[in-house]
């Protein structure tokens, strides 16, 4: 167990130099750069100001000396200086991680705890009316794209009750807190949960046919048990591998989530990094998803063994 | 004497009427205005921005030496007001402009403000002083200033190479606020100083932008408000709800568009809202330099083909204006009568004549409907570029001409344009100033970066010069006429329509005026006051 730890982390770590480079070469391989946009937008261009810049970013080095500084400075705790804010890197995504942060921890807590019971009970009351409200339910939440339902419920909110949730750093009431995060917390998770759902269904009418589960109803077990004592903690590994997996597909959906409700979090702010070209938030916001995915997929492995015992990671 | 009473009462009642209406509008101090911003500015450094996304959140932060009145919506010469400077004079042959400059005036840190502050400024506009702006894109609206000399603390001059009686209202403009010596354009784009009514409180990019009232503000009694609090929310629609659920008490200045305006008055049926002109045109780039447009035939064809009424119909429902390269009357100072600009080719009202004649061209340039001309119509990735490519990609087919929408990332539109790499392209071209001199100089001179098109026609720069140096208001405008005649009938840059969009405000906001030749100079807040 140990000697595949520390395998695992080694490849994650060979991984992550991996995306480190293939992220700081597409970076400089996408057409324009901070200055072209900052020179080219105001109108006048005067050639020599122009490199001055070039030359006080340090984007006129070669690019392997450029990434080698990069990373050093990673090492060493410095991610650099916004380009465009001029402030230091970690000072401007500091603040940001525990906004999304929030709000994926809510959205994954939301997709978990609404998607397995109600796949638990689509499953065991397969065929019922309930089994097919709940698989309508489920793919409405596969079919609606985020921006749409976050937009949706906006409109709702407002013609409803004269208000929106969106983002307040300073919330006024307990309401208004819990508002400016669960709602776009549902938003985005409302796909994850779906999927969720139809995963455990799948899996829980799998488990559900096989034939110690015949015989634990045989040994007068009680329905309940059987459900969720035998039954789903044998379906439970694939969904577990569903939520890792849509942890790290989450950034996605949170950058459409955090514009609509205009949450100034890790994932908005990365959209806007790209569109100004400012290399140091891009490469480092990318460094740090990265992490997290890479994170989340030991973390799941892991899991396995602990939920699993059949599971063996040998040497 | 019964009719005598009767005016009696009819005056009383008049004199109390206004009485009331004075009371009522008697501007009420305190309150935060709180405003939506469309996008996160790069900084908040005025001098460095080319977009009104910095002057709208930092004008109040500073002074001019002179500016538009706040209070009048037309940006004309004769609405410039003092703002640090008191009083203003022309030399006896019209070279030098010098300013008497208010005394006790304070930086918001706490330093006196003297004329070394406003010959700093331009010598860093100039480009003449050893502190440098990381980017400088206005540095040739001052092409004709020699140098600026001080005379003591509070006088100070514009030394010029020729007569430029424009220079007035360059320096009028919201793009033009007067620097502090003792502040680097470095921590300038971080913290701002100013000496405005509003002191700048904090900048989170992407999330908000605070100011708070400057209660040594040297013009007395204002301004109004505590302090005004932009929340940056670059989605529209989710800025549009924001503003209808009372989160906003104003829309960012002009950014509500025909469509949206109808939402909101449907919603919220009190908001105040109104559609203006900004000076802002839709037009066409060709590049003259590289086949097949460099075929004079077949720019003619393509200006003859354009139906400007149905690009107006269909994107604006009719509330746009067509015009030359200055903005149409009566918003626009500099327009042609309505004669002259419809007897240029193209701008006549029979829309199926006009394309019949630029057929012969095409046929004569050797296309027709055998051999149609294909080419690929480059524009801007945003909905207001994207839209009317659209449009002219489907009135040019009309001529032979199979286009194929080319849609480029914002980051990649401008150097893509200045370094000439395409045929056909849909343009914005915003101006600052309702002048002609900073809209001939920069988007038709030779040489221009911003001449996108390469239009250089040597004639035509004569007159740019002759206009520029003209102190006869009456004689400018026949030149500025024909100059712009002249540019649409050479295919410079066909201009299909001057845009308008809405601004809308809750009815307890008081004071705000939407400019109407420009969306760059109507910032400084303060008279904007809150009557709740």
């Amino acid at each position: 167990m140990f000697a595949y730890i520390v395998r695992r982390l080694a490849l994650m770590l060979v991984t992550l130099i991996g995306i480190s480079i293939i992220v700081f070469v597409l970076l400089r391989i996408v057409p324009g750069n901070i200055v072209d946009i900052l020179f080219d937008a105001a109108g006048y261009v005067d050639p020599a100001d122009k490199a001055n810049l070039q030359r006080d970013l340090g984007l006129d080095q070669p690019i392997y000396v450029q990434y080698l500084h990069w990373i050093w400075g990673l090492l060493h705790g410095d991610l650099g200086y916004s380009y465009v804010s001029e402030k230091p890197a970690l000072d401007e995504i500091l603040p940001r991680i525990p906004i999304t942060a929030r709000l994926a921890g809510l959205a994954l807590t939301f997709s978990a705890s609404i998607g397995i019971p109600l796949g638990v009970l689509s499953a065991v009351r397969q065929g019922t009316r309930l089994d097919y409200v709940l698989r309508i339910v489920s793919l409405s939440g596969l079919s609606l794209p985020s921006f749409w339902l976050g937009l949706l419920i906006l409109m709702a909110s407002v013609s409803l009750f004269d208000s929106m949730p969106i983002f307040n750093p300073n919330p006024k009431t307990w309401g208004e807190a819990i508002a400016i995060y669960c709602v776009p917390a549902m938003a985005v998770g409302f796909r994850s949960a779906a999927l969720t759902m139809r995963i455990t269904r799948s899996s829980m009418l799998e488990v559900l046919r096989q034939d110690y589960i015949r015989t634990a109803r045989a040994k007068g077990a009680s329905e309940r048990s059987v459900n969720f004592r035998h039954a789903l903690k044998n379906a439970i590994l694939p969904v577990i591998t569903v939520i890792g997996i849509e942890a790290a597909f989450l950034i996605g959906g949170l950058i459409v989530t955090e514009t609509v409700f205009n949450i100034p979090g890790v994932a908005r702010f990365l959209v806007e990094a790209l569109r100004w070209r400012d290399y140091p938030i891009v490469q480092n916001l990318v460094m740090l998803i990265a992490l997290v995915v890479v994170l989340a997929n030991f973390t799941v492995d892991m899991l396995y063994a602990v939920i699993d015992p059949r599971i063996r990671y040998t040497d | 004497m019964r009719s005598v009473k009767a005016l009696a009462v009819a005056v009383l009642s008049l004199l109390s009427a206004y009485g009331v209406a004075s009371a009522a509008e008697q501007p009420k101090q305190g309150g935060i205005l709180r405003m939506y911003h469309r996008d996160s500015p790069g900084s908040p450094s005025i001098h460095e921005g080319a977009t009104y996304s910095v002057n709208v959140p930092f004008m109040p932060v500073f002074n001019n030496l002179v500016i538009y009145n706040q209070t009048i919506a037309q940006n004309s010469m004769d609405d410039i007001v003092p703002d640090l400077a008191d009083s203003w004079a022309w030399s006896s042959d019209n070279k030098t402009l010098t300013f008497k400059l208010h005394q006790g005036v304070q930086w918001h840190d706490g330093k006196p403000f003297t004329s070394a502050d406003v010959k700093c400024t331009f010598d860093m506009l100039m480009g003449k002083s050893p502190q440098k702006f990381r980017q400088n894109p206005r540095k040739s609206w001052y092409e004709q200033v020699n140098d600026v000399t001080t005379n003591g603390d509070y006088e100070v001059s514009f030394n010029l190479k020729r007569p430029q009686p424009a220079l007035l209202a360059l320096l009028a403009s919201g793009y033009t606020p007067i620097y502090p010596c003792h502040v680097s354009p470095a921590e300038m784009r971080i913290h701002p100083i100013g000496t405005g009514p509003f002191k700048f409180v904090e900048f989170k990019t992407n999330e908000s932008i605070k100011l708070v009232r400057n209660e040594n503000y040297f013009k007395k009694g204002l301004p109004h408000l505590d302090g005004i609090e932009f929340t940056i929310i670059p989605n529209r629609s989710t800025a549009i709800l924001g503003f209808i659920s009372g989160k906003f008490d104003m829309t960012f200045p002009t950014e509500v568009s025909i469509p949206l305006l109808k939402d909101v008055k449907s919603q919220d049926p009190t908001a105040i809202c109104k559609v203006e002109p900004n000076n802002v045109s839709t037009n066409i780039i060709i590049n003259s330099s590289a086949p097949p447009f460099d075929n004079i035939d077949i720019r003619r064809a393509l200006a003859l083909s354009l139906d400007r009424k149905a690009f107006i119909q269909i994107m604006f429902e009719g509330q746009a204006d067509i015009g030359g390269t200055m903005e149409p009357a009566p918003q626009g100072l500099w327009a042609m009568p309505k004669e002259m600009l419809e007897s240029i080719p193209g701008y006549g009202p029979d829309i199926e004549a006009n394309r019949a004649e630029a057929r012969k061209l095409m046929e004569k340039a050797g296309y027709g409907p055998n051999k149609h001309l294909q080419v690929k119509v480059s524009t801007r990735n945003i909905p207001v570029y994207r839209d009317p490519a659209v449009i002219l990609i489907d009135q040019i087919k009309s001529i032979y001409i199979d286009a194929e929408l080319d849609v480029v990332d914002t980051a990649q539109w401008f150097p893509k344009i200045a370094r000439k790499d395409y045929a056909l392209g849909l343009n914005l071209t915003g101006n600052a100033v309702d002048d002609p001199d900073q809209s001939f100089y920069e988007n038709y001179s030779c040489g221009s970066e911003r001449n996108y098109t390469n239009y250089c026609n040597k004639d035509i720069e004569k007159l740019f010069d002759q206009q520029s140096v003209e102190t006869d208001v009456t004689k400018r405008k026949k030149l500025v006429w024909e100059i712009d005649k002249q540019l649409q009938e050479d295919v410079a840059r066909p201009i299909i329509f001057h845009s308008r969009t809405g601004t809308c405000w809750k009815p307890y906001v008081k004071g705000v005026t939407v400019m109407v030749n420009s969306s760059y100079n109507g910032y400084r807040y303060e008279d904007v006051w809150l009557d709740k």
